[in-house]
C-alpha cells in the first residue's frame, strides 16, 4: 500500500506536531473534583435505597442476588383486626435489611425483582469508606439514600 | 551474569565474537504492556527473543463454574464483565443463545436497540485500542484524544443501560434497564432516556473528529510505520490455522465478518464495509480496526434513523425455565468471535455452559510469531493483536 | 590578576551559574509538566502552589528528599551509588564555558567546544554504571541500549560542531558568538549579521538537534528508558535523592545542549540591534529566550512522536547522519572560502 511508504521530508511527523500545536491552546474539558462534579445521569446505578414500608419481607432480592450480598431478618407481627369480630391477620415486620457494598456488584437484580416498589436506584457515590466494615449499609442508612433518589425522567418517544 | 564471570569469560575466549548465554527473562506477570497479568518467559539473546512460552491463568475467576449454579438472569450480569471493555458485546450472544433454547422471539426495537449499543461497544473497544497501541510505541498524546471520546460513548450507554462498563442491560425477550417492577419504576424503564438519539448523534460526530485527530497523529506518522510495517507479519493461512478472528484475521487478507454472515442481530438491514487489509503486518492491524471504527458510526448513524417503536421486551413469564437443548451462538465481538455454548436440562439454571473466548485463541499464536523477534517488536505485536487477559482467562 | 582574586572570582561565578541552572532545571520541569499537559489536553500539576500548580517541581524535590535510599540487595553498592552523581557532575561542569554575555562566562576556554562535547561524554559511563550496578535484568537492557546509544550519537554532535568551528576559525565559543555577530554584509547603512544556521548550517543544525535529543535519551530515542517496555530501564532501581540526581541531571543536560546549540548556531547572547555595551546586561536574556524556543521544541517532540526502535536509531546515526554531518563540513569549508 502506498500509506505505507516512508516519503522523505517526512510530512506525516508534521501533521502530528500540528495536532499537537493546535490542542495546547484548546480549554481542558477536565472537571476538576472535588472543587466540580460532574452530574450523574438520572440511571446512573451509584447506590441502592430502601423504603421499609414497602418492604414485605418477601427475600426475592436476598435470593436473586448473585453475590448474596443482601441480608434480611425479620418477623410476623400480629396486627388486630380491621372489623369487630374480625379474624386476627399477620403483618411481616422488617428487623434488619443489610446490603454489603464491597459484595454488591451493581447489577441490579434485586431492584427488578422486588414487586412492592420497596428498592430503588440512586445516582449517589460519594460513600466510600477507610473500614471494608463501613461499607455495610444497614437499614437507617439505606433509608438515607432514599432522599437522593431522582426524579422520573422523561423516556424516548 | 556477573562482572567477575564475564571478565574471565573474554580474557580466555581469544576469538572476537563474545559467547555470551541466553538469558530468561520473566515479561510480567506485572509489566505495563502485557494488558493484563499475562506471563511471558522469554529467553532472550541481547534483544533478539529465541523463544516465548506465555504463561496465563493469572486472572481465572471460573466463570463457567460460576454458571453451573446461577439463573440466567444471573448470569447475563455476570458476563459482561469476560471483556470489560466492551462490555455489552459480551452480553448479545449469551442472551441470544437462552432465547433461541427458551423460543422467545425478541422485539423489532429491541433488536435495533442492541445493535446500536453493539456499535457503541465497538467503538469504545477500539478507541482503548487506539489510546494503548501507540502509548506502548512511545506516542504518549493519542491516548488523550481517544479517552476523551471514549467518555461520550460511556456516557451513552450509562444514560440508557445505568452502567458504563457494565450494562447488564439484556433480557430474554429484548432490553430493559435495571430498574424497579413496581409501578412507579416501570414508567421509567419503559424505554430509553428522551435525548438519546440525539445525543448519540452527537457524540459520533466528535468520534469521527478524534478519528480524523488520531489518523494525522499515528497513521500518516513516519515512525510509527517504521515500528509496525513489516512487523509481525501473519500471513492469511497461518491465521485461520492458529484460530485468529476479528481484525487480526481481517488484518491477514480474510475478509471473514460474521456481521455479514449470521444475523444474530439486523446486520443485514444496514449498509457497512468490512474493513480487510492486505499485508498482515501491525500497522494492518491497527488501521482495520480504525476503519472499524469509521464503519461503525455509519452504522449506528443509519440504525438510528431506522429503529421502529414497539415495546422494549417480549412477554416473559417471571420466572423463566429454559426447556432442554443445547444451542451455540457466536457474535462479532470487536475483538473478533466470541461465542456461548450453552446446555439446558430444563430449569431456571443452565447445566453447562462453555464460553469460547476471541483473546485466549488470538493469544495461542504468540509463541509462533514472537519466534526470533527483538524485545521492542514483541511489544509493539502483543498489543497489536489486542487481547485483554479477562477475556483470555475469564 | 593576583591567584587570591582569581579563585574567588572564579568561585563566585561558578556559584552563580549553579544557581541560575539549577533553578533553569526547575523551570524546565514545570515546563515539561504543564506544556506535556496541555498538548494532551489536560490540565496538568494544579494544586501545588496555588493556580497553576507552579510549586510542583519543588514539591517533587522535597518528596524524593524524604524517600528511602534503598540499595539492591545483589547490586554493586559502590558503582551503583557512585553513578548519578558521575551523571550530575559532568552535566554541570558543561556550564563552565557557556557565554551568557561577552564577559559572563566562567572561564572562556580556547578548547570551548572540545572541552563541551568531552566532559559531557563522561554521562555515558555514568548511565552504563548504572545499568549495569543495578542486579536487574532490565535495567541491564536498559544500560546496554543506553551504552549503545550514547556511543553512536556522540559522532554527529562532534562533527556537526567541527563544521561551526570551520566556519568560525575558533573552538572558542564566545569566539563562535563573535563570528555571528560580524558583519555579514552590508545593506545600505544597515551591518546585517547572519548566524550560522542562515550561513549554510541548515542542515548541521537539524543533525545537531536530532543528535543532542538522542544524547538526552528523550522520545524518539528513549530506548535506555522506553517506560512501556523496561519500567524505566537503568533508572529502574533508583529511589529518593538518586533518582532526583539523575533527574535534574537529564533537565540539566537538556538546558546545557539547548544552550551549546542556540550559541553554536543561533547567535547565542548577541541579537541584531542590541548596542555593543547593553550586551552584558541583555544577554542572558536573550539566550534565555533561545533556548526556552529550543527546549519548547525539544518538549514538543516529546510529546508527539513514539519511539524508535534500538537498530533502526542506530541504522540512523551510523548511515544517515554521520556521513550528513561529513557532507556537512565540506558545505562548511566552502562556505568559509567563498564568503
Amino acid at each position: 500500500m502506498s500509506q505505507k511508504r516512508i516519503a522523505f521530508p517526512f510530512p506525516g511527523l508534521f501533521k502530528g506536531m500540528w495536532v499537537t500545536l493546535r490542542t495546547l491552546f484548546r480549554k481542558t474539558p477536565t472537571v476538576f473534583y472535588p472543587d466540580e462534579k460532574e452530574i450523574p445521569v438520572p440511571r446512573a446505578r451509584g447506590v441502592i435505597s430502601l423504603d421499609t414500608d414497602a418492604c414485605t419481607v418477601c427475600m426475592l432480592c436476598a435470593r436473586e442476588c448473585p453475590d448474596w450480598c443482601i441480608y434480611i431478618e425479620g418477623h410476623k407481627e400480629e396486627v388486630p383486626p380491621a372489623k369487630e369480630g374480625g379474624r386476627v391477620r399477620t403483618r411481616a415486620k422488617l428487623d434488619r435489611f443489610d446490603i454489603d457494598y464491597a459484595l454488591c456488584m451493581y447489577c441490579g437484580i434485586c431492584v427488578e425483582v422486588c414487586p412492592f416498589d420497596a428498592l430503588f436506584w440512586s445516582p449517589e457515590y460519594e460513600y466510600s469508606e477507610h473500614s471494608i466494615a463501613g461499607m455495610l449499609h444497614d437499614k437507617e442508612r439505606l433509608t438515607e439514600w432514599l432522599a437522593t433518589v431522582p426524579e422520573a425522567p422523561a423516556v424516548e418517544s | 551474569m556477573t562482572s567477575p564471570e564475564l571478565m574471565h569469560r573474554s580474557e580466555v575466549a581469544v576469538s572476537v565474537e563474545l559467547q555470551t548465554p541466553d538469558m530468561t527473562l520473566n515479561i510480567g506477570p506485572q509489566h505495563p504492556s502485557t494488558h493484563g497479568v499475562l506471563r511471558l518467559v522469554a529467553r532472550v539473546d541481547g534483544e533478539r527473543i529465541r523463544d516465548v512460552e506465555p504463561v496465563i491463568g493469572y486472572m481465572h475467576r471460573g466463570y463457567e463454574k460460576l454458571a453451573e449454579v446461577r439463573t440466567y438472569a444471573q448470569i447475563t450480569a455476570l458476563v459482561n464483565r469476560i471483556d470489560w471493555v466492551a462490555g455489552f458485546a459480551n452480553e448479545i450472544a449469551f442472551i441470544r443463545a437462552v432465547e433461541t433454547l427458551a423460543g422467545i422471539e425478541p422485539t423489532e426495537r429491541a433488536q435495533w436497540i442492541r445493535l446500536i449499543l453493539s456499535e457503541l461497544a465497538r467503538i469504545s473497544s477500539h478507541l482503548v485500542f487506539m489510546s494503548s497501541y501507540p502509548l506502548e510505541l512511545g506516542a504518549t498524546t493519542p491516548l488523550f484524544h481517544a479517552l476523551r471520546e471514549r467518555e461520550r460513548v460511556l456516557d451513552l450507554i450509562e444514560g440508557a443501560t445505568g452502567g458504563r462498563f457494565h450494562p447488564n442491560f439484556n433480557r430474554v425477550g429484548g432490553v430493559k434497564p435495571a430498574a424497579g417492577g413496581g409501578s412507579t419504576q416501570k414508567k421509567v424503564s419503559s424505554d430509553l432516556p428522551a435525548g438519546f438519539f440525539a445525543g448519540t448523534k452527537l457524540a459520533m460526530d466528535n468520534v469521527l473528529a478524534v478519528c480524523d485527530d488520531i489518523d494525522n497523529l499515528v497513521t500518516g506518522n513516519e515512525l510509527i510505520k517504521a515500528r509496525t510495517v513489516g512487523v509481525g507479519v501473519i500471513p492469511g493461512d497461518k491465521a485461520i490455522e492458529y484460530g485468529l478472528s476479528g481484525p487480526n484475521l481481517r488484518a491477514s487478507g480474510v475478509g471473514f465478518d460474521l456481521r455479514k454472515h449470521e444475523f444474530i442481530l439486523p446486520y443485514d438491514e444496514v449498509e457497512f464495509d468490512v474493513a480487510v487489509a492486505e499485508g498482515g503486518d501491525c500497522y494492518d492491524r491497527y488501521v482495520v480496526r480504525l476503519d472499524e471504527i469509521r464503519q461503525s458510526v455509519r452504522i449506528v448513524l443509519q440504525a438510528i434513523d431506522k429503529v421502529p417503536s414497539g415495546p422494549l421486551q417480549a412477554k416473559v413469564p417471571r420466572i423463566l425455565k429454559v426447556p432442554q437443548g443445547q444451542a451455540y451462538v457466536r457474535n462479532e465481538n470487536p475483538k473478533g468471535e466470541f461465542g456461548y455454548y450453552v446446555i439446558s436440562e430444563g430449569g431456571r439454571m443452565p447445566y453447562r455452559l462453555k464460553i469460547r473466548s476471541t483473546s485466549f485463541s488470538n493469544l495461542s499464536i504468540l509463541p509462533w510469531i514472537l519466534k526470533d523477534q527483538l524485545v521492542p517488536d514483541l511489544v509493539a505485536i502483543m498489543g497489536s493483536l489486542d487481547f485483554v487477559l479477562g477475556d483470555v482467562d475469564r | 590578576m593576583t591567584t587570591g582574586l582569581f579563585a574567588l572570582d572564579t568561585a563566585i561565578k561558578v556559584v552563580v551559574v549553579l544557581a541560575a541552572m539549577l533553578s533553569g532545571a526547575l523551570v524546565v520541569i514545570f515546563a515539561e509538566l504543564k506544556i506535556g499537559a496541555h498538548m494532551q489536553h489536560r490540565p496538568g500539576p494544579y494544586y501545588a502552589g496555588g493556580r497553576f500548580g507552579w510549586a510542583q517541581p519543588l514539591a517533587d524535590g522535597l518528596k524524593f528528599l524524604q524517600k528511602e535510599d534503598l540499595v539492591p540487595n545483589g547490586a554493586d553498592s559502590r558503582v551503583f551509588r557512585a553513578a548519578p552523581y558521575l551523571v550530575v557532575s559532568a552535566t554541570l561542569a558543561t556550564f563552565v564555558v557557556i557565554p551568557f554575555g561577552p564577559d559572563l562566562v566562567v572561564r572562556d576556554l580556547d578548547l570551548g567546544v572540545f572541552y563541551l562535547l568531552a566532559i559531557s561524554s563522561i554521562t555515558t559511563l555514568g548511565v552504563l554504571m548504572a545499568g549495569w550496578a543495578s542486579a536487574n535484568k532490565y535495567s541491564l537492557i536498559g544500560g546496554l541500549r543506553a551504552a549503545a546509544q550514547l556511543i553512536a550519537y556522540e559522532l554527529p554532535l562532534l562533527l556537526a560542531a567541527v563544521a561551526v568551528v570551520v566556519q568560525a576559525g575558533t573552538m572558542s565559543l564566545n569566539g563562535i558568538v563573535e563570528a555571528q555577530a560580524e558583519t555579514f554584509i552590508t545593506v545600505g547603512s544597515f551591518d546585517i549579521s547572519v548566524p550560522f544556521l542562515l550561513k549554510g548550517q541548515l542542515i548541521g543544525f537539524a543533525i545537531f538537534m536530532i543528535a543532542a535529543v538522542a544524547e538526552l535519551s528523550r522520545i524518539p530515542f528513549d530506548m535506555p528508558i522506553a517506560e512501556s517496555e523496561l519500567t524505566m530501564g537503568y533508572l529502574t532501581e533508583y529511589s529518593g535523592i538518586r533518582f532526583t540526581m539523575f533527574f535534574l541531571g537529564e533537565y540539566l543536560a537538556i538546558i546545557s545542549m539547548a544552550a551549546v546549540a542556540a550559541t553554536l548556531y543561533l547567535g547565542g547572547y548577541w541579537a541584531p540591534f542590541v548596542p555593543e555595551n547593553l550586551l552584558n546586561a541583555a544577554g542572558p536574556l536573550i539566550l534565555g529566550a533561545k533556548v526556552a524556543l529550543l527546549v519548547f521544541i525539544i518538549i514538543w517532540i516529546r510529546w508527539t512522536w513514539p519511539r524508535l526502535r534500538e537498530d533502526q536509531l542506530q541504522d540512523m546515526a551510523w548511515r544517515w547522519l554521520i556521513p550528513l554531518a561529513l557532507a556537512n563540513i565540506v558545505i562548511a569549508g566552502i562556505f568559509k572560502v567563498a564568503f
